[in-house]
């Protein structure tokens, strides 16, 4: 018989545990006191461990409007301040568009007026749709390409291009020809990732918080670069309507209540500086576009630090008044410009 | 020497898989042809060719290595198989300690010639026009497993650096089905390759011809038995060695000290099996089933008699039995979609269109002028559009259409609830936009006069991209959906006159 058939009868087994027992009790005699460090240390174990769970319980205890004290931060004011006698808005026409872009900044002061040395600046274009430049549903990629050259030979420490997309982002930036042109000027092109986004104090009439592309917490200084457009629901799509272009998350939602919601991002944002693309504009089927037949040539570069002015200007190209156009009119209320332009300093140059 | 070139092999064709699995994005894929490993797959090329009667043209990569494999044999399954070259790795999981056990675990079981038979039914569900082959098949299996399980995994993870936030519906079958396969190592080693995979059984049938093939040298042998221990195949070296199982690892040759087994050029025919051990007759019930499953899954839900609306197929899939005739189920269309939109099917598209590509809008949308998918599907089950061919030019050539918008005045925000909104309009990415508006003014509750914009849909110039879906601000169930009626694929599907197809 093996060893183990042996252990499987029941008659040995028990005998050998009472023996197995009856040591354990010959060596109780012999070594009491480690038998009591053991009770003691079982007991401080168990203690030990139930302490821990309480304390880890009422540690993880949800107290009551947890989370609701957090402050949220809120974006810079990124103008400058207004020099006297300065030319206000530029308006300059010309078949070279980055041409035309640096004549404009130059009228309105140069670009040493609005870009320190060191500052970190981020440049908004339009790139929200999966069109190619001849579209004219982004900005024009040579006029951000030249634009990122003026604010690096201004000295800027950091040049970001970013914009929020409605199509695809990696598709957008690629097709728009944005991104080549950008980091081929010396940008650092920021797509729309998951993880790019900060949850701001947007602090508005209607809108209180959102998630907004980091640069736009970060920089000292915005510069925003529309595209002139038509919009089925606002009317157009130019300076003011472009920071929708910041906002991550359900901004769908803001179409509700469209003129407020322009108004809102742009009294959050206040752009250094406004230069505005009407290089080709979108006349119909905005802002998606897609069709030539829609598109014009206009060769135009309107600059100024105004974007209600701006866009009233814009509007005008696309045949529209500015008083058809409500976020103009509650623009003007808000306190963000004049739709007036040409009560202010203006310089028009031709090609 | 040879086992550290079969490794160097083996490593270099897994990171080879790897990097075009992962280059299959709309950032990377340019116009490179990622799908090479399925094209290669001389399993896809048959299967899809007794379907559909043709042999879409990149699938010729097949002929090299069925050449290979008449001349060197099974080599494919321990050289070069990226699932192959997994299951090498998670056989040590079930590998046994003893040399003795192992020789045990490593014999010929009559279960192996299980993949014979599931060859046979796969074939003859081919014959019959329908390729289920990718559910087995090792090539497409992996990509799918990397494609819609561990990759947007992984990447969600890393908050969606890689190709952002992935999901795919009831991807949890297709983790079960990927790694349940790799865990079936446990039972013993390479139990998929073994058992299961038809691709290892179509080059089985193939090494009865191999020039090249592992043999015993009667003369030198002692029976010491030891030639088994690590075998891949389970392909009875130490007996008489079957051509048909022994993957060509070369581990045999490892264990025989004294150079009595080796691998050689035609060797005498007795010294090799190349028996599959599974009777013609079972051979020929099997084939017989596949062919006879098909009008069985039809005569239940048929391909296109009673069309699901949630059916709506990439821009460029043939007509749907043409389609199901080519499709693998690869998931390469939907690791490649730039929206993630591409779907594996449940029960949409039937039985048979189990895991074949549908567009679920509100997942993702179908970029306007993306043809991505028709780039990378493998077997020409989506055609490579051209862009100008997807987005026409009405009116006088009609875009390519998946499906139309409908609306749902119930869920509408203006129509529903009087409410300004009008975002389907604003995205609609086609020129003219297939969504117009008309202005109309309503009596709200409290007795006031509101004008505001109510949305349409013009037939003509919806194209069924989803993007209105995708977008609407009406969370869960969207106020405006596409369903695939409409699609221009086959003019059964057209709901409208225009165009005159009947």
């Amino acid at each position: 018989m093996s060893d183990s058939d042996q252990k499987g009868n029941g008659d040995i087994v028990p005998e050998a545990r009472l023996r197995d027992v009856g040591a354990n009790r010959a060596s109780d005699k012999e070594r009491p006191r480690d038998e009591d460090r053991r009770t003691v240390l079982r007991v401080g174990v168990t203690t030990a461990m139930a302490a821990g769970a309480v304390a880890l319980g009422l540690g993880l205890r949800a107290r009551e409007g947890h989370g609701k004290s957090k402050t949220l931060p809120k974006v810079k004011d990124h103008r400058v301040a207004k020099v006297a006698g300065a030319v206000e808005m530029a308006i300059v026409r010309g078949p070279d568009a980055a041409a035309n872009v640096r004549r404009a900044v130059e009228a309105v002061g140069g670009m040493g007026r609005f870009v320190k040395r060191g500052e970190r600046v981020v440049i908004k274009p339009n790139i929200g749709w999966n069109r190619l430049p001849e579209q004219a549903a982004n900005t024009n990629p040579e006029v951000v390409a030249e634009v990122v050259r003026l604010v690096a030979a201004a000295g800027a420490g950091k040049i970001w291009v970013t914009d929020v997309s409605v199509n695809t982002a990696e598709q957008c930036f690629a097709r728009s020809g944005i991104e080549k042109a950008a980091r081929a000027a010396g940008a650092i092109v920021v797509r729309p990732e998951a993880t790019a986004f900060r949850e701001v104090d947007v602090a508005g009439k209607l809108l209180r918080t959102g998630d907004v592309l980091y640069p736009f917490v970060d920089a000292d200084r915005v510069i925003n670069v529309p595209v002139v457009k038509q919009h089925s629901l606002s009317g157009a799509t130019m300076a003011l309507k472009n920071w929708y272009g910041v906002l991550g998350g359900q901004r769908v939602k803001l179409h509700q209540n469209i003129h407020l919601s322009i108004v809102d991002l742009a009294a959050m944002m206040k752009p250094t500086l406004t230069i505005m693309d009407a290089t080709r504009i979108l006349l119909a089927n905005g802002p998606t576009g897609g069709s030539l037949a829609d598109v014009k040539q206009m060769d135009t570069i309107a600059v100024g630090t105004d974007e209600v002015a701006l866009d009233a200007f814009g509007a005008g190209l696309l045949g529209l008044s500015p008083g058809d156009l409500g976020f103009i009119i509650e623009g003007m209320k808000a306190g963000l410009g004049t739709s007036d332009w040409r009560s202010l300093k203006t310089e028009e140059l031709g090609g | 020497m040879f086992l550290w070139l079969r490794r160097s092999y083996q490593v270099v064709f897994l990171l080879f898989f790897l990097f075009l699995v992962l280059a299959s994005t709309s950032i990377f894929i340019r116009s490179y042809d990622v799908q090479w490993f399925l094209e290669l797959d001389p399993l896809v090329a048959l299967t899809t060719a007794l379907a559909s009667g043709t042999l879409h043209k990149a699938l010729w990569w097949s002929l090299p290595l069925i050449v290979l494999t008449l001349v060197f044999g099974r080599f494919f399954c321990s050289w070069m198989c990226p699932m192959g070259v997994l299951h090498h790795l998670l056989g040590h999981l079930g590998r046994k300690r003893k040399v003795l056990d192992r020789m045990k675990q490593n014999l010929p079981r009559p279960s192996h010639k299980i993949k014979y038979a599931i060859l046979a039914v796969m074939l003859g569900l081919a014959a019959a026009g329908s390729v289920q082959i990718g559910l087995l098949d090792p090539i497409a299996s992996t990509w799918r497993g990397l494609s819609t399980s561990f990759l947007p995994a992984a990447s969600n993870t890393a908050y969606g650096l890689y190709q952002g936030e992935r999901h795919f519906q009831w991807g949890t079958l297709i983790t079960i089905v990927f790694f349940g396969a790799l865990a079936l190592n446990f039972v013993y080693p390479r139990f998929y390759c073994r058992v299961l995979c038809p691709l290892g059984a179509l080059l089985g049938l193939l090494s009865k011809f191999s020039l090249f093939r592992i043999s015993k040298d009667p003369s030198k042998c002692n029976d010491c038995d030891v030639c088994g221990a690590d075998c891949q195949g389970a392909a009875d070296p130490q007996g008489t060695v079957r051509a048909t199982e022994c993957m060509v690892c070369l581990n045999c040759t490892k264990g025989c000290k004294r150079g009595g087994i080796a691998y050689r050029f035609l060797p005498a025919l007795k010294l090799s099996k190349t028996s599959t051990d599974l009777s013609r007759r079972k051979w020929i019930t099997a084939g017989i089933a596949g062919v006879v499953a098909v009008p069985l899954a039809r005569a239940s839900d048929g391909v296109d008699p009673r069309p699901n609306p949630a059916r709506i197929r990439p821009p460029g899939a043939h007509d749907e039995p043409d389609f199901l005739s080519k499709c693998l189920k690869c998931d390469a269309c939907m690791k490649v979609c730039p929206t993630g939109g591409l779907q594996p099917a449940l029960l949409e598209a039937g039985i048979e269109g189990f895991w074949s590509p549908i567009l679920i809008p509100r997942i993702g949308y179908c970029e306007h002028s993306c043809t991505l998918c028709g780039q990378i599907c493998p077997t020409g089950a989506i055609r490579h559009l051209k862009v100008a061919d997807k987005i026409g030019n009405m009116p006088e050539k009609p875009p390519t259409r998946i499906g139309s918008a409908f609306f749902d005045k119930g869920r509408c925000l203006p129509w529903g609830y009087g409410t300004e909104c009008i975002v389907c309009e604003e995205v609609c990415p086609t020129s003219h936009k297939a969504i117009y508006f008309k202005l109309d003014t309503i009596t709200t509750r409290d007795g006031k006069q509101k004008t505001l914009k109510f949305p349409y849909v013009d037939l003509d110039h919806c194209t069924g991209c989803g993007i209105c879906e995708n977008r609407c601000p009406v969370v869960d169930r969207a106020g405006v959906r596409v369903s695939a009626a409409n699609e221009s694929r086959t003019p059964k599907s057209s709901m409208s006159l225009t165009g005159g197809r009947i």
